[in-house]
């Protein structure tokens, strides 16, 4: 890395003592880049063995990577953690203005211990941190409002990240999220409950450190040769229209979006709330993440009368995404655009993980159905029903609230509530991670079992399901596995720079070798794949430090059931390419 | 370069990408934002769209006119040019720019003063900015 690049500096944070000191780690960044790599390690060394996520000792880490600030799309942060929701790894990723601001900062990790016996926030400017009261935004409503009141109050407008948790964070709900600049989430594995469990309601971060490359010629030609890939490309073209959303058609025209709790792999009216449909008649404004040119981002502008003021009107912007379209549309069988709005308006506001919030609901309303708990009772409270979006919009309210056991145990997350109740067979989640929203085969599956995050992302096994659909091809456990361990272990350095995976067709190993170059590392083709294996195997270093054993991984009965593109999957071929997967794992230095 | 000027055609295109940012700064030959003379926030939170924060090109400048060691020079075609030696960092350009579009670097202690080269706008992907001659 270039001499005194700022990204060296990790910035540790006490709330116990309310102290703070920095560290410099060029250790951390040569070797192992930044942003997922840097944090698995920090994780290593600041999470001992054993501790419970929602205690003073499990740290908080944020980083980024020697890309963020310097080529586009490198707009991301990692986020490390213990999961309150899985009991294993946590690892959530987020763009908005989050990479832009620690980078600016000064800083290329964060890293937050301890815990503070009252409410507060933490605003970081110049590498001054105060530690400030939120005793007031504590138990406020909405996420919205706490965002607004922060916004109004701290500096730097434009160049900060103001990342918040909403009650259910307060609240410990274990999948509770961090949102960050109001639509952009850390959304998955519970970092809102660490958040909350150390009284920490918010944080914001700006600086404007100077940043050098080696050689500005050739940074600007490479510059411009990313920037233009990325304003050219068809594939980024249809993030920037329809955005997310426009897989909802295409998935379920395959037989592979789930719905009803995957009862189904089709929705009908699944054009309603297609992103074609919310584009043309919801579309309320496009944004961006920092130093993004696709804007991906898309709001809905919901209008809604007020029932008793005639003429009077709200109009709301609702963040919306393929995924919150999957968990908390089609899986709960709502084909209404505004009730679905309105969900996750409701979802946004108590600060929810969409995908694991979804999952549970679908879980609970078949459960409900299968009179597994029943409604009234010390049961639900609510009668949930599909596509009944009211009754949904109350039971996040009681999610949130946890007003009786169901509600508590609910939020827990659906592996919990279901091996209390009942019903696990349709409980989807995948090492106690709930379910993403692809039913495309068998890689998809494959990928949450293995994936260290146990997210579609980590692998992207959707992915490989329709290109082998597409040709027709006969997947096998081994060329499976081979094809998403080889995946995982690459995008450990794309989320080490920290790029967006959305522009993964543009970092390829040579551009990413080049990139690098030019802000000081020197790494060949084979030492980046070296460095991606190492960085995937501490990650299952700390998992299996964790009690994480890949045999004990449950299938739940439901994806083998319900049909998928390739008919229905077979559990013995899946149990193969999971062993197959871990086979190929190396052990990293000193692993157990 | 004389009458040509930077103007915001709309600001309601402005996705807040801040590639314009990005642009400006490499300007000086470095990454990130410490060397922008252009600005993009939120207007009181990303739902309610953008504010571009970008020198207007004032043909009498109130920067220029509090100036108290004449460090700005009107610029021909409007706005004002930084003479460097000149400037003592008192940051009285900051406060008196309407718009505030007067932004800061802190490394050197001199306001980043926009001199309309247009780069902004050739990174912007959504057309919110353009170079055109003044009137």
């Amino acid at each position: 890395m270039i001499e005194e690049d700022p990204i060296q500096n990790v910035l540790y944070v006490d709330l116990t003592r309310r102290r703070y000191w920095v560290e410099k780690r060029p250790d951390l960044f040569e070797k192992y880049i930044g942003g997922s790599g840097a944090a698995i390690k920090l994780l290593l060394e600041e999470c001992k063995h054993g501790v419970d996520p929602l205690s003073p000792e499990n740290p908080i880490i944020f980083a980024v990577g020697p890309l963020n600030c310097v080529f586009p799309m490198a707009s991301k942060t990692v986020a490390m953690f213990k999961s309150p929701l899985t009991g294993n790894l946590g690892e959530s990723h987020a763009g908005g203005r989050s990479g832009i601001a620690l980078r600016s900062a000064g800083f290329g990790a964060l890293v937050i211990k301890g815990a503070s016996d009252t409410p507060i926030y933490l605003s970081i400017y110049n590498g001054k941190v105060s530690f400030r009261d939120a005793r007031v935004l504590w138990g406020m409503r909405s996420s919205y409002t706490v965002g607004r009141v922060i916004r109004e109050r701290e500096p730097k407008a434009g160049l900060r990240t103001i990342m918040r948790i909403g009650r259910a964070g307060e609240k410990l709900v274990r999948y509770a999220c961090v949102i960050t600049e109001t639509y952009r989430h850390f959304g998955r594995l519970g970092l809102g409950a660490v958040f909350g469990s150390k009284k920490l309601k918010a944080l914001t971060i700006a600086g404007t450190n100077n940043i050098r490359v080696k050689d500005i010629k050739a940074y600007k030609e490479l510059y411009q040769e990313i920037f233009k890939a990325e304003t050219t490309a068809p594939a980024l073209k249809k993030y920037h229209d329809i955005g997310t959303p426009m897989n909802v058609m295409p998935l379920n025209n395959l037989q592979a979006l789930p719905a009803y709790n995957l009862k189904s792999a089709k929705l009908d009216g699944a054009e309603h709330i297609s992103g074609e449909n919310l584009a043309k008649n919801y579309l309320g404004r496009r944004v961006s993440c920092g130093h993004c040119p696709v804007s991906c981002i898309h709001l809905a502008a919901l209008r809604e009368p007020y029932e008793k003021e005639p003429y009077f009107y709200k109009t709301t912007m609702i963040s919306y995404d393929y995924e919150p379209i999957y968990a908390l549309g089609s899986m709960l069988g709502i084909t209404s655009p505004e009730g679905l709005l309105k969900l996750i308006d409701e979802v946004e506001v108590a600060g929810l993980d969409a995908m694991s919030c979804g999952v549970a609901l679908a879980w609970a309303t078949e459960a409900v159905e299968k009179g597994v708990v029943s409604s009234g009772s010390e049961g639900t409270i609510v009668d949930l029903k599909w596509g009944d979006y009211n009754a949904y919009i109350k039971a996040v309210e009681y999610i949130v609230e946890q007003p009786n056991e169901f509600y508590k145990a609910l939020a827990q997350g659906v592996e919990y509530a279901a091996t209390k109740y009942g019903g696990l067979d349709y409980a989807l989640a995948f090492g106690g991670n709930e379910m993403p929203g692809y039913h495309t085969g068998p890689a998809a599956h494959i990928g949450y079992l293995t994936g260290a995050r146990h997210s579609h992302l980590d692998s992207a096994g959707y992915s490989v399901d329709q290109k082998i659909f597409a040709s027709k091809g006969a997947p096998t456990p081994s060329s499976v596995a081979n094809t998403l361990f080889e995946e995982e272990a690459w995008r450990q350095i794309l989320s080490s720079l920290v790029v967006c995976f959305f522009s993964r067709e543009i970092y390829k190993p040579e551009t990413v070798q080049r990139a690098l170059k030019i802000v000081g590392w020197d790494l060949s083709l084979e030492d980046m794949k070296k460095v991606g294996y190492e960085i995937l195997a501490l990650k299952h270093e700390f998992k299996r430090r964790e009690g994480f054993k890949a045999d004990a991984l449950r299938i739940p009965k439901r994806i083998l059931e319900t049909p998928t593109p390739f008919g229905r999957l077979d559990e013995a071929f899946i149990r193969e390419a999971v062993k197959e997967y871990f086979a190929r794992l190396p052990r990293s230095a000193n692993s157990p | 370069m004389v009458g040509v000027r930077l103007s915001v055609v709309d600001v309601n295109l402005c996705v807040g990408c801040q590639c314009c940012m990005f642009a400006c700064s490499r300007r000086f030959g470095v990454a990130g934002l410490s060397k922008t003379a252009i600005l993009i926030r939120s207007a009181g939170g990303i739902e309610r769209g953008f504010v571009v924060q970008v020198c207007r090109a004032c043909e009498d400048p109130p920067c220029a006119a509090v100036c108290p060691t004449d460090a700005l020079k009107l610029r021909p075609g409007g706005g004002v040019l930084l003479d460097a030696a000149k400037c003592i960092g008192c940051k009285l350009c900051v406060e008196a720019c309407t718009v505030d579009a007067v932004l800061w670097d802190d490394e050197s202690d001199k306001p980043m003063i926009c001199v309309h080269c247009g780069l902004c706008a050739q990174a912007c992907p959504y057309g919110v900015l353009e170079l055109s001659r003044g009137g």
